[in-house]
């Protein structure tokens, strides 16, 4: 790094690249250069667009305008061999090994024909040998893939991209399931690979990291690039502020009145949680900031009757859980607008109505073990007509509405039981801008009418918008509570990635 | 080549496909039949006119039909929940050993039919019972016990031939003795070789019917063969509903076996049963698992089994014809049946 590498050859360029999944503009017009011998960061938060670009620069997408152009020629879209053959190598965050070969053999996979049946197998280890020397990626070639750790199977990732001579390495969050010292090591050998002239692009969200370690930073928002900067002209706090968006949010909603806590969790240890303490109160959105799989989805199971605490104490109203399940949450109030509508809110092959009484057939719509259907058509029907689900009618089956009005029929579903707990797992998640709207308003609706509202989203402007509290969890510890406007983006943009946390935050950060 | 979903099957797609199939089916028969030899639309009628061409045959295909719709329908009642009862065969046992049982001098008159009948019933669960509770306890994979259970209770049945359950007047062959006509299942109709498990099984059709569409218990079964983390997160008590399914399932496959001692043969013996629980599965899935069509589809399976029957004593083709041919048809619908919901794009 100490031959900045700024100024020297380009090596890659994205020009104009926009690639959209429907209604989702997953890229928007993204452009970068990297430079010969550069180590250049790709941060964002999770949804961002990175994922995306980086499978478009490699082929595995055909991104719908912008071309990318390696060493000088431009690379035809949608050809991962095109791109092996331009010299650019990919380690995914989820590598692509056969377990029961061994790391040669992983290595060569595909590279050697049909015919040479092993003749060069001397050749190649030979190969993979200086290979290993020379960049520091100390494994054995002849063990069984399955019997390595993690680090060194990234070892045979990267190995398997310098063995057909790659001269530009793009790894995907590739410390995240890396420990410390391997993390080190692997930076080690960046270090030495772009001192051989080679050009890496990583991807991450761990600012230390990308400070730490890159010459050049490029930001995604919302599929967009915010900022490319030289990284020794910049601080962590302002690419944490880049990365969360720096304009404020809008605080079009009133705040609530709030009321009696109607669930207090405290010392809460269960799954991912750990010692988690919270008060939710009656007429308060509560939301739950933090980037996903912090110990979001305990926390929700947790209160959804899904998951049990194995220390601390669980109060609804007052009193101590002492049965706790799906259906004794549902019985003490406690409604759930899951995270994933099609696999847990849903079930795909049933009616609207069938799934709209999914929570409440046995308490509602049955007699003597007799489900009640007509009354369960004109409830469902009732839930269409107040709820705005546009749909064939109460006996189409739910798969064929979108995700929007899908979830206006859970949300319908649940706000008819007037819970006084909602807990609302990314409510908004794969909608469109009127269906957004539509649910952000149904919850304020919820809070007005004295529910005790808990909002988990990744999307920071949704937290900052609707809640009255904020909760910042990460690596399952709960933040203190923060009152509405009291931390700016930034500032809660740092604690999600484990600032603040106090003691035992150390090792984290 | 890849695949495309299809949104919403039009009604020609939808019937037309099952229908194609059908043809396909025939005319692999016929091919089969010209491979052994045989003139293949001889064979056809011949298949034809032994399942349906007299009152005896309509009568052999009613009777033949009879424990196939008890163990097709077993079959998927613990399908539709994703419950992989492959045992419909040991359960089929069970039932047929209890109605030896209770049915050769334990019981008399009016009390013997009904109560071998429900004990019966409760045998089969139980036996199902154990795979389910091993599953939902420990995660052991049901496919497995169930299947393994059929060998055991085949060898377990042969040792009560050969042992506590032999007839003495038998001539040494392993069979049971003769259940006391009070427990023999009626006739239907007198003179007609027809008895009232074909009735029973018709009702027990109706009933499977009205509890997956009317009750509450049907309607989680459903619901967790259909997505069970759906189900689990709606707080419908799973595991209960799996167990209960077992009990249904297994309870079913038993009667099977007690309406084939009961009604059909008067005994028990170790051919008891040409495979009727293993042919519940191709009923079943046939029926696509609905407990209406089961009764359908067992007729037509029947038909098939008895027409070669017939065919094969005439034509001299062997009767495995009819074994390949509901492999070929059952293999075909589900071809066409996924063909309904996708459709094969080029390129």
């Amino acid at each position: 790094m100490s031959e900045t590498a700024l100024g020297a050859e380009v090596v890659l360029r994205l020009d104009q690249i926009t690639k959209r999944f429907g209604r989702l503009v997953a890229n928007d017009a993204i452009s970068l250069t990297l430079h010969r011998g550069e180590v250049l960061a790709l941060l964002g938060e999770n949804g961002a667009g990175k994922t995306t670009l980086m499978n478009i620069l490699f082929g595995h997408y055909m991104a719908d305008t912008g071309s990318v152009t390696a060493f000088g020629q431009p690379l035809p879209p949608g050809q991962p061999k095109a791109a092996l053959a331009a010299g650019i190598g990919m380690v995914h965050q989820h590598f692509t090994l056969a377990d029961q070969l061994t790391v040669l053999e992983n290595i060569t996979l595909g590279t050697e024909s049909l015919w040479s049946l092993g003749r060069g197998r001397a050749a190649a280890r030979e190969k993979v040998q200086s290979l290993s020397r020379d960049f520091g990626l100390a494994v054995d070639p002849r063990a069984r893939v399955s019997d390595l750790s993690v680090g060194e199977r990234q070892r045979v990732e990267i190995l398997k991209a310098l063995y057909r001579d790659a001269r530009i390495l793009i790894l995907d969050e590739p410390t995240a399931v890396l420990t410390p010292q391997e993390a080190e090591a692997l930076f080690q050998t960046l270090r030495l690979a772009t001192a051989r002239g080679l050009s890496v692009i990583f991807i991450s969200h761990k600012l230390h990291e990308v400070m730490g370690h890159s010459d050049s930073c490029v930001v995604l928002r919302h599929g967009r690039v915010v900022g490319q900067v030289a990284t020794r002209d910049t601080d962590r706090r302002a690419l944490a502020a880049m990365m969360v968006g720096a304009e404020m949010a809008d605080s079009a909603v009133a705040p609530g009145v709030a009321g009696p806590v109607r669930l207090s969790l405290r010392g809460i240890r269960a799954g991912a949680l750990r010692d988690v303490s919270l008060d939710l109160r009656g007429g308060t959105i509560t939301g739950l900031a933090g980037v996903s799989g912090n110990g979001q989805a305990a926390l929700a199971d947790l209160i959804g009757g899904a998951l049990l605490p194995e220390a601390g104490v669980m109060q609804v109203d007052g009193a101590p859980v002492l049965q706790w399940s799906p259906r004794a949450a549902i019985g003490a109030g406690v409604g759930r607008i899951p995270e994933d509508r099609h696999k847990t809110g849903t079930v795909a092959d049933f009616t609207l109505a069938e799934n709209a009484v999914l929570e409440t057939y046995a308490t509602r719509f049955s007699r003597a073990g007799l489900v009640d259907w007509a009354a369960v058509r004109a409830h469902t029907e009732r839930l269409i007509a107040a709820y705005d689900v546009r749909c064939p009618g109460p006996e189409a089956r739910i798969r064929l509405l979108s995700g929007g009005n899908m979830q206006k029929l859970i949300l319908g579903r649940v706000m008819e039981e007037t819970p006084g707990i909602l807990i609302a797992n990314q409510p908004v998640r794969g909608l469109d801008v009127g269906a957004i709207a539509y649910v952000h308003g149904r919850l304020v609706a919820a809070r007005d009418a004295g529910a005790a509202v808990l909002l988990i989203s990744e999307d920071l402007d949704e937290v900052m918008g609707l809640s009255d509290v904020i909760h910042v969890i990460s690596e399952g510890r709960l933040s203190p509570a923060f009152a509405r406007g009291a931390l700016t983006q930034g500032e809660l943009g740092l604690w999600m990635v484990g600032h603040g946390f106090g003691e035992g935050a150390a090792h984290a950060a | 080549m890849r695949l495309e979903p299809v949104a919403n099957p039009t009604l020609l797609r939808q019937l037309g496909l099952p229908a194609l199939a059908l043809c396909a089916t025939v005319l692999v028969a016929m091919a089969l039949a010209l491979l052994a030899g045989a003139d293949p639309f001889a064979v056809l009628g011949q298949i034809l006119t032994g399942a349906l061409g007299s009152r005896l045959a309509v009568l052999e295909t009613l009777n033949r039909a009879t424990p196939l719709i008890f163990t097709g329908l077993a079959v998927a009642v613990a399908f539709r929940a994703k419950l992989w009862n492959i045992g419909a065969e040991a359960q089929l046992y069970a039932g047929a050993i209890i109605a030896v049982l209770l049915g050769t001098g334990a019981m008399g008159a009016p009390f013997v039919l009904p109560v071998s009948a429900v004990v019966a019933l409760l045998a089969g669960a139980m036996l199902l019972l154990v795979p389910v509770l091993l599953k939902v306890r420990l995660g052991v994979d049901e496919v497995v016990t169930t299947l393994l259970l059929n060998f055991i209770m085949a060898l377990f049945v042969s040792y009560l031939l050969e042992g506590p359950l032999k007839d003495p007047m038998g001539m040494g062959w392993p069979k049971s003795p003769a259940l006391i006509p009070e427990a023999r299942l009626p006739r239907i109709v007198d003179g007609l070789r027809l008895h009232w498990g074909f009735a029973l099984a018709l009702i027990a059709a109706g009933i499977v019917w009205l509890i997956q569409t009317r009750t509450t218990l049907g309607f989680e079964m459903r619901a967790v063969g259909a997505n069970i983390r759906a189900a689990r997160f709606a707080g419908m008590p799973v595991n209960a509903v799996l167990v209960k399914t077992a009990l249904l399932s297994g309870g079913l496959a038993a009667l099977a076996g007690w309406s084939e001692v009961a009604g059909a043969k008067g005994h028990l013996s170790l051919d008891l049963s040409p495979g009727f629980g293993y042919t519940g599965i191709i009923v079943a899935m046939l029926a696509l698992l609905h407990p209406l069509g089961v009764v359908v589809t067992a007729l037509f399976v029947a038909g098939v089994f008895v027409g070669a029957d017939a065919m094969s004593r005439a034509a001299g083709v062997p009767t495995y014809i009819a074994d390949m041919l509901l492999a070929v048809a059952l293999l075909f619908m589900v071809l066409a049946i996924a063909l309904t919901r996708v459709r094969v794009v080029r390129g």
